[in-house]
């Protein structure tokens, strides 16, 4: 068999899996079965990066119908290295997983694990997909898997979260729909390629400028870009934290992959860029949203919800770049999204321990801890390392990157922004830090022990991973590179 | 509501008729308007309306809960299994040609099989949200009964 028909598998496996998974009875043998789907999916995507980056996009024609007629699955570089971000998130998390969901969660863990894996197939077919209907339909199945998932929090405000996250999910994804509709209304094709080549000649029709503004909208409603980010944190907050975890690293990135793939492939970017003012709207929301975020964190007393808002600022790193325009821009945009999913997901999870342990989240439960746990904290200050940006981490080496696209288009107070937010990021963290080892702990708090080992190594892992990417960048650079010329093409003349 | 007479002879009526419809959408969905999804609603409402007449005790005597469960699963799984089958026999996923000798009649029996696994799937499914919610009224009116205030929601 050769990886062009393996490829389609990336997606298929958790889908298939999760029918099966749905049926296991009690814990364990629903946690293998699901880790095994997740590990198989990650290492086709793994296999498949390397062609996609080579030999340029592969196709595969679902059900033998050619592309413009059938569904087909196009994979180049861009969204090769997603699948292996989102599948590879999933099997690291889902290696956290089985202590804390038992923790978190009664009775038997098949339709748990079913729903974690419909949540997964869904991102992964939004990523692969080269059918423009087929990301809405994956964006749903991707939705309502996770709109259940958070509802499975202890908490009894993870119902009301994930019940303002269905109405806002699907305004948004009602968006995706309306624009979608209005390009097929006037171009009567849904392949992206098939839109692509079509697209140019209706450059004066406005239903074409109403479908690029509706999927914009609609994407920055999925991705939290600033005003419309109002649904994420309650639900990072009161999800389950394997969930958490597994979200904050893979459902944004998903959305921005999506809106990167519109606004590059579908509608050209020397389209996109001129007919309406993107660039500068990007630009403002991607700021504003990088210091009311990191504004608002800094006087959270709720962990979760600190790390959430910290999200939302750094997606505004993520469009900051995007904002650029520019290749280098671009590429700072693919690291980061990168970057972020190890770095979000390492905090997340040494919370997660915390909560195993503590059973709370609040700042002031956490004072003295450091003593206790030692190590859980001290993944979790070193992971605060990485999204402070300080150098030898991952998270430096984006920040890095997005220096250089705004000193490239000579807009040095960008930089001065991003160094400001930066220590945004140092105060919250140090909150932290100085709460679990400078303070004493509260008089008769209970003894607590550390984490067990089965959260503790894959927390680490995720930790050193940050490290690793840090230090040696060919993955990373390499493929969001790669990633980023394949979304812009040769390059684009910006007026 | 089953000592209603009106209701009780409309539904006994009725309930066949709409799982033959159900059934008749189900089988002609492949060249005519129609298919697994709108069929499966359709046979569900079915079973749905039996058990506004008769109640959820006897409804689930008719399909269980747990076999509500498997069958929801195995309809996507029968999906799923005819799209591996034409990758087994060398075509991509839901290629129905390898399937038999003319491809006419390939392509006629993979989109019935692909749509049954649609149907078993949409049926249990919406019987099951029905059940769900069905449940969960009838334990709120118990513990409404009980004059608990600590239960009363």
């Amino acid at each position: 068999m050769n990886l062009l028909a393996l490829m389609p598998f990336i997606v298929l496996i958790p889908l298939i899996a999760s029918g099966v998974v749905a049926l296991l009875p009690g814990r364990t043998l629903p946690w293998v079965a699901t880790l095994l789907a997740a590990l198989a999916s990650a290492v086709i995507a793994a296999l498949v990066l390397p062609e996609a980056i080579g030999q340029g996009p592969m196709s595969y024609p679902f059900g033998n119908w050619p592309p413009p007629i059938g569904i087909e699955y196009r994979v180049d570089a861009a969204n090769a290295f997603v699948a292996l971000l989102v599948a590879g998130m999933a099997a690291i998390t889902l290696l956290w997983a089985p202590k804390s969901v038992a923790a978190e969660i009664e009775g038997r863990h098949g339709t748990f694990y079913a729903l974690f894996l419909l949540a997964l197939a869904g991102l992964l077919g939004i990523t692969l997909t080269g059918d423009a209907f087929n990301v809405f339909v994956f964006l749903e199945i991707s939705s309502l898997a996770t709109y259940a998932l958070i509802a499975y929090g202890q908490d009894r405000r993870a119902l009301l979260a994930a019940f303002r996250y269905l109405i806002m999910g699907t305004v948004g994804a009602t968006f995706l729909l309306i624009g979608i509709a209005f390009l097929y209304m006037v171009t009567g094709t849904l392949n992206m390629a098939d839109l692509a080549e079509r697209l140019p000649e209706l450059r004066d029709n406005n239903a074409v400028r109403a479908a690029l503004a509706f999927i914009i909208v609609g994407m920055g409603l999925k991705l939290a870009l600033l005003p419309l980010h109002l649904w994420l944190p309650n639900a990072y907050a009161y999800a389950p934290n394997f969930v958490t975890a597994f979200l904050a690293g893979t459902a944004t990135k998903v959305a921005l992959y999506v809106m990167l793939r519109f606004v590059f492939t579908v509608f050209a970017p020397d389209y996109s860029f001129v007919v309406l003012p993107l660039s500068t709207v990007l630009m403002v929301l991607a700021v504003a949203g990088m210091f009311a975020g990191s504004w608002v964190a800094m006087f959270q007393i709720h962990l979760k919800r600190m790390l959430a808002y910290s999200s939302v600022a750094q997606v505004g790193y993520m469009v900051l770049g995007v904002s650029l325009a520019t290749l280098t821009g671009l590429t700072a945009a693919f690291l980061h999204l990168f970057n972020h999913a190890l770095i979000k997901t390492a905090l997340f999870m040494a919370i997660g321990c915390v909560m195993y342990r503590t059973g709370s989240a609040k700042l002031d439960d956490l004072r003295g801890l450091g003593r206790e746990m030692p190590w859980t904290l001290t993944a979790f200050a070193l992971a605060g390392l990485s999204i402070i940006g300080v150098p030898t981490t991952a998270g430096f080496i984006s920040k890095w990157y997005l220096v250089l696209a705004s000193v490239e288009v000579g807009a040095w107070w960008l930089v001065a922004l991003i160094v400001i937010t930066s220590l945004m990021a140092v105060y919250y963290i140090w909150r932290v830090i100085e709460a679990a080892w400078f303070s004493p702990r509260p008089q008769g708090a209970v003894a607590v022990q550390e984490a067990p080992l089965a959260l503790l190594l894959p927390t680490w892992l995720v930790v050193g991973l940050n490290f690793y990417f840090g230090l040696d960048t060919r993955l990373t650079v390499g493929a969001s590179t790669a990633a980023a010329e394949a979304l812009l093409g040769a390059g684009v003349a910006l007026p | 509501m089953s000592d209603n007479g009106i209701l009780r002879i409309i539904a006994r009526f009725l309930i066949p008729l709409i799982l033959l419809v159900g059934l008749y959408i189900q089988f002609h969905g492949e060249y005519s308007p129609g298919g697994g999804f709108q069929a499966g609603v359709v046979f569900a409402v079915g079973w749905i309306l039996y058990v506004l007449i008769w109640g959820l005790e006897r409804g689930l005597k008719v399909i269980s809960l747990k076999a509500m469960y498997v069958l929801s699963a195995a309809g996507v799984l029968l999906y799923a299994g005819t799209g591996l089958l034409g990758v087994l026999l060398g075509g991509k996923y839901l290629e129905f040609y390898p399937l038999l000798e003319s491809p006419h009649a390939a392509q006629q029996a993979g989109i019935i099989v692909v749509e049954f696994g649609v149907g078993l799937t949409v049926a249990t499914v919406a019987m099951l949200i029905f059940t769900l919610f069905a449940r969960r009224r009838s334990e709120w009116i118990a513990a409404l009964e009980q004059d608990d205030p600590e239960q009363r929601p």
